[in-house]
């Protein structure tokens, strides 16, 4: 188990140096780093100050190292628009998108598994084809516009819910800074967490579904019916955990892509987090941030990846055996 | 982009060619057949916007700002009516909606062939050579796909900055590792075919032996994953244009129509935004119908 952590650990930096050169390269390289790194409305005098401290003038390989320990060092560059550091500027926002994108991951779980359970359950029923026609509308709708018509339905035309920014906030832990503590902070929590939630809810509905009927047609599950176990007992415990190991899966997985798409939602309701950061930088052309965003997302992509192969790894035993061989 | 097959309309006879049995198949199943039905019409839609809109919705002579943010269904200065309303232009939605959907498709389309003619390429010869070429190949695909496509395309737009060639290449890049992951898997059962061993025994060319025997068999499953691409580069256009960051203004997609409405929703004038986003559904959905139904037909194991 160990070497496995240690092998899974060594691709991911692997990964990490090989993303922070593509970055770099794209950056640095392919477009004009003068252009993109120093302030358009800088005078001659500030440019050639910026280009020398920059180190711009150095060998292409130079610079990498120069950016890499920058890079280490949390030192990511300043950002244009708001003359403070870049990196800093995206962890104030973090809070912000994990808020989003946990409540989301909550929605779709406390819905998708119980829905799809039924849906496994009872294939041929009225409840089971609405809610299977209903997922495949989950994964066609655009996820901005379902935010755009959750926004006029709830927000415009019955006033219910808010129809943008986080709220009033609290602290966590003397901490972070969350919306969910304050009823008024919840209301505006639910619509852009509903939002987010659509595609993994409709993604769960199916794996549970595909899940369940599967291993309705197994033998322990006939075996536990015939020794009259009561059917709740039997679909709790003998089906469930069965199907939860690749449910978990991609729930971890799909925490990464949730942090993706919440840039859309972020839009959309205009949430004050990462994803909204990087669309008013991209607008802004507001470099620094949009680089020390990329290399952020890698980051938490690349620990994402290794958190769920090594969870995975410690509940299924095949997984790790399969790894070590080849 | 209609459907690809042809539509067999004699009955099923004894003996049927492979092109007949998929047709055939296909047309059984009747939420599928809505689906390529309603698909027909927005590709139909497309191609003739010109001549079935009302307006020219971006000939400005024939505009009038009097006549903006008109709720649907309100009379035109022309005789006719606004059905689905204007935006704050004054132009009607109806006929924005044709012009933008022609838009959509163009770039969904055009998007998806070049990814599939670079994923193809590149997963086939990987699967055939083997070696350092296909790991490196596939770590690639590996990597890219373990990250969302928007955030790709968004980083890619960041980069290159923004213009249609730049969207169309965003688009690309997100989706070749798709085809390259899939051709690959099937030409993998392919190659240690008996056909596959004479070619070589009759020592063909490699290229001739890739695209002449190897990529004719493993079709089937690309046209499932190009269909279902299709509608992916389609909605990921539509979100990029949204956001501000996909097709320019001179080039309005239905994207940028949902955009430019985003603004009017909060009073209340929903069609701006509403009709579009209907369109782009129905265009999503049907494709992805047909491309349910094609995953059904084009499977083997699934072969009465």
């Amino acid at each position: 188990m160990l070497v496995f952590i240690i092998r899974r650990s060594m691709q991911s930096v692997v990964v990490l140096l090989v993303m922070s050169l593509l970055v770099f390269v794209g950056v640095y390289a392919i477009g004009n780093p003068i252009d993109i790194l120093i302030n358009p409305q800088a005078d001659q005098a500030e440019r050639a100050q910026a280009i020398a401290s920059l180190g711009l003038d150095k060998p292409l390989y130079a610079q990498y190292f120069t950016f890499l320990s920058g890079a280490l060092h949390g030192d990511l560059g300043k950002s244009f628009v708001h003359a403070t550091s870049a990196l800093g500027l995206i962890l104030e926002r973090m809070p912000a998108t994990m808020e989003l994108a946990i409540s989301a991951t909550l929605i779709a779980v406390v819905l998708g598994i119980p829905l799809g359970l039924l849906a496994g359950l009872r294939p041929n029923g009225v409840a089971g084809r609405s809610i299977m026609a209903g997922s495949i509308l989950g994964f066609s709708l655009p996820t901005f516009w379902v935010g755009l018509m959750l926004i006029m339905v709830f927000a415009v035309e019955l006033h219910w819910l808010p129809s943008n920014g986080r709220g009033p906030t609290t602290l966590l832990f003397g901490l972070i800074p969350v919306s969910f503590m304050s009823w008024d902070g919840l209301k505006h929590l639910v619509l852009p967490a509903t939002n987010l939630a659509l595609f993994n809810l409709a993604l769960l509905i199916r794996l549970t579904r595909a899940g369940t009927h599967e291993a309705l047609l197994q033998d322990y599950v006939k075996f536990a019916r015939a020794k009259g176990l009561a059917n709740s007992r039997v679909i709790g415990v003998h089906v469930l955990r069965n199907i939860l190991i690749p449910i978990v899966t991609v729930i971890g997985l799909q925490f990464g892509a949730l942090i993706g798409f919440a840039i859309v939602t972020e839009s959309v309701f205009a949430w004050p987090g990462m994803g909204k950061l990087l669309i008013d930088s991209i607008n802004f052309l507001d470099r620094p941030v949009i680089v020390a965003y990329l290399l952020v997302i890698v980051f938490l992509f690349i620990l994402i990846n290794l958190v769920v192969d090594i969870l995975y790894s410690a509940l299924d035993p095949r997984v790790r055996i399969s790894e070590s061989k080849g | 982009m209609a459907s690809p097959l042809p539509v067999a309309n004699a009955p099923a006879r004894s003996v049927q060619t492979p092109a007949q049995r998929v047709a055939a198949d296909f047309l059984a199943n009747p939420v599928a057949v809505f689906g390529l039905g309603l698909l027909v019409l927005v590709v139909l839609a497309a191609l003739f916007a010109p001549l079935i809109s009302p307006q020219n919705p971006y000939d400005l002579a024939q505009l009038d700002v009097m006549d903006s943010r008109l709720p649907p269904g309100s009379p035109a200065p022309n005789g006719g009516h606004f059905w689905l309303g204007t935006d704050d232009q004054g132009r009607d939605m109806l006929s924005a909606i044709f012009y933008g959907l022609r838009i959509s498709l163009a770039v969904g389309v055009i998007s998806t062939v070049c990814a599939l003619v670079i994923g193809l390429t590149m997963g086939l010869t990987a699967a055939y050579f083997g070696g350092k070429f296909e790991t490196l190949v596939m770590r690639i695909v590996d990597i890219q796909l373990s990250f969302p496509a928007i955030l790709i395309a968004l980083i890619l737009i960041a980069v290159l900055g923004q213009g249609t060639g730049k969207v169309i290449t965003a688009l690309v890049t997100v989706q070749w590792a798709y085809y390259a992951r899939t051709v690959r898997s099937a030409a993998l059962v392919e190659k240690r075919r008996e056909y596959m061993e004479a070619a070589r025994c009759l020592a063909l060319s490699p290229s001739r032996i890739v695209f002449r025997h190897l990529l004719p068999n493993c079709l089937p499953p690309m046209i499932v994953v190009a269909t279902v691409q299709v509608a992916a580069a389609i909605a990921l256009e539509a979100t990029l244009s949204f956001l501000g960051l996909g097709l320019p203004i001179t080039e309005p997609s239905l994207g940028l129509l949902i955009a430019n409405g985003y603004q009017y929703l909060l009073s209340g004038k929903y069609w701006i935004s509403f009709f579009p986003g209907i369109a782009l559904l129905l265009t999503i959905v049907s494709i992805n119908l047909v491309a349910d139904q094609l995953r059904d037909v084009l499977n083997p194991r699934l072969q009465k």
